[in-house]
């Protein structure tokens, strides 16, 4: 969470070197007025989706670089004979079996928390591409407009005609190891249009402002413009866009997993076990409820934070 | 408007070329065309090789592009892995699929457009934070859960309705299945709806109205509502051909057979001419879906003309 603030904060003092009449020059001053960013993270933190969101994907991101820390069973060893789809103990806090355990026989707590790595990473890691990428094809077609701009929006609506799911099926059916660089990949391949759309727009609006211009008279490079004074003041919205989008990314890899098209069936992961609770729900409905739920918690963290900081970016909603 | 529509259609040109060659591109450079012909088994090299001869597999992509368009422009999108012809089974899943997502789209409109009015208006009370929870809660879980829940307890528990639709699928046993399909966009035009009505409803032109004495209910459907809908309409237009290819899920869970049911089955037996040529028809469908979302907006906001 912290580090979704600090990008844009430590950017600051770089914008303020040039255009002497931005908003961020007086950021500087001491009980003066706020730059966007300093005056929603004031707004952020009094705000209770805001803290609870954020708690929860704290603690999302801890379980998946430590699973180790909250359980000590193995997702991946199961016994048949005493535990074959025991139901869940719910006294018995952070024990092997306060979910039950499924069909094979393993601790659904166990294979909850060792799952979430999986799920995490390729959430990140496709946001992390798009963002990347469609963002650096948004940020030129909207600097640049004109051939270059009919060019890339040509591109990013071929992308865009093809259905997501569909695409990522396609690419996916082509591997028969699929590990999260497989997944990450093919969504990603489909995926990057959105952001590249709303960044075109954001550059579109940033790029005739006064500071830009200023920037331009002062006889700044192109590349300095585009990342020191365009990019920060229209990264916003693509921030808040891509938040949502992460938990959307995971709802895609539990879905094409439904589909046999996800993780390969030995991989831990919250989509291949809910895809594989679907046979049992029901008559032991706490084989899907459980990595259901926990991924479904996930997902809204990030909607919910999305929404958060769309909130406090957005003066007309105050 | 004559003109517009026309410079319109021109641009759509590369647009559906492109798509069309991307995923032609995908099917035949990720998968291998002929795998799916020998069954489950993998094809011996020299049937392979003649296979690909036989379908013109052996010549450079561009050009098997180039034939494959050109078949599709006289109306023949080749064979699938059963030896139907595409076309064939395009007539009987198309139908299907396009009752589903009419009755997704429906409830999308008359449910989401209403409660985000409603929301919209009542902005922090009680009735705006519950529906904006659900939202949240519908939007997080997959699609595939809240399917094969409502499907265990409407259709097997309760039996309120059958829990798998039949061949002629008609539209009273796709509503359930429509519903699910339309979940998550639903709650999204919830939101988009409340956000675009909350934004308005401070304009200019909202005060004139109510100033001129102008029933709340007037002003409501009349000025606010409508001029609060071209990003609602601008969704659901690009969402038509999303629903269409996203139906697989829901298809797969009701034992639908429809284009979702087809893509799959064409996708996992690796059969070319069945994804291409569902998926060229599914391309066409989004871009006319977004001429006429285009052409909406001149409707909805008289400001906007197109010479």
């Amino acid at each position: 969470m912290p580090d979704l603030m600090k990008s844009p904060a430590a950017d600051e003092p770089e914008v303020a070197l040039a255009p002497p009449s931005g908003k961020a020059a007086e950021a500087g001053e001491v009980g003066g007025a706020r730059s966007l960013w300093g005056d929603a993270w004031r707004d952020l933190r009094r705000r209770p989706l805001f803290v609870i969101s954020g708690l929860l994907i704290l603690l999302v991101l801890l379980v998946s670089a430590f699973p180790g820390l909250f359980t000590s069973a193995d997702p991946g060893s199961g016994d048949l004979t005493n535990n074959f789809l025991g139901s869940p103990q719910l006294g018995h806090f952070f024990q092997d079996d306060w979910f039950g355990y499924d069909r094979q026989g393993r601790s659904i707590y166990a294979r909850v928390v060792f799952g979430a790595r999986n799920s995490v990473m390729v959430g990140l890691g496709v946001t992390l591409l798009v963002t990347v990428f469609g963002g650096l094809v948004g940020m030129l077609a909207g600097y640049f407009g004109g051939f270059w701009d009919s060019l890339l929006s040509r591109i990013t609506d071929v992308f865009f005609g093809i259905p997501f799911l569909l695409g990522a099926m396609v690419v996916l059916n082509a591997f028969t190891d699929r590990d999260v660089w497989v997944i990450t990949g093919a969504l990603a391949f489909l995926g990057w249009t959105q952001i590249a759309r709303v960044m075109r727009g954001a550059v579109i609006t940033t790029k005739h402002a006064d500071y830009v211009m200023a920037a331009k008279a002062l006889g700044a490079g192109t590349k300095r413009i585009l990342f020191r004074h365009v990019l920060p003041n229209a990264v916003a919205p693509v921030i808040v866009v891509a938040t949502i989008a992460l938990g959307t990314y995971i709802v895609a890899e539990s879905t094409l997993s439904y589909l046999g098209l996800g993780f390969a069936s030995d991989a831990v992961s919250w989509g291949a076990d809910i895809s594989d609770a679907t046979q049992d729900i029901r008559n032991n409905p706490h084989t899907l409820i459980f990595p259901a739920g926990m991924l479904s918690i996930t997902v809204l963290a990030f909607i919910m934070l999305g929404d958060a900081v769309r909130e406090a970016l957005d003066p007309k909603l105050r | 408007m004559g003109r517009y529509v026309i410079r319109r259609l021109l641009q759509m040109i590369p647009v559906f070329i492109g798509a069309t060659l991307l995923i032609f591109l995908m099917v035949n450079v990720m998968g291998d065309p002929v795998a799916g012909l020998c069954g489950d088994r993998r094809c011996d090299p020299a049937t392979a090789a003649r296979l690909k001869k036989e379908f013109g597999l052996d010549k450079p992509v561009w050009q098997q592009y180039a034939t494959y368009m050109g078949n599709v422009f006289t109306g023949d999108f080749g064979t699938a892995f059963n030896g139907q012809k595409v076309t064939e089974l395009m007539s009987t899943a198309f139908p299907v699929t396009i009752r589903l997502t009419l009755v997704a789209i429906v409830f999308e409109i008359a449910i989401g457009i209403t409660l985000g009015v409603l929301t919209g208006l009542r902005r922090g009370r009680p009735v705006d934070t519950a529906v904006l929870i659900l939202t949240l809660v519908v939007i997080s879980v997959p699609t595939f859960v809240t399917g094969l829940l409502l499907q265990l307890f409407l259709g097997v528990e309760w039996g309120v309705i059958k829990p798998s639709v039949s061949s002629e699928a008609t539209v009273d046993e796709l509503i359930v299945p429509g519903l699910v399909l339309a979940s998550v966009s639903l709650a999204y035009v919830t939101r988009l709806t409340r956000t675009s009505i909350a934004e308005n409803r401070r304009a200019d032109y909202v005060r004139t109205a109510v100033a001129k004495g102008l029933p709340r209910r007037r002003v409501i459907t009349r000025h606010l509502l409508r001029n609060s809908l071209i990003p609602v309409v601008t969704f659901i237009g690009t969402d038509v051909g999303a629903l269409m290819g996203g139906a697989i899920v829901t298809e797969r869970i009701f034992n639908i057979h429809g284009v979702g049911f087809q893509l799959y089955q064409g996708i996992l037996r690796q059969s070319t001419q069945t994804v291409v040529g569902f998926v060229t028809v599914l391309v066409l469908v989004f871009l006319m879906a977004n001429l006429i979302v285009d052409l909406l907006y001149a409707v909805l906001d008289p400001r906007i003309r197109y010479a």
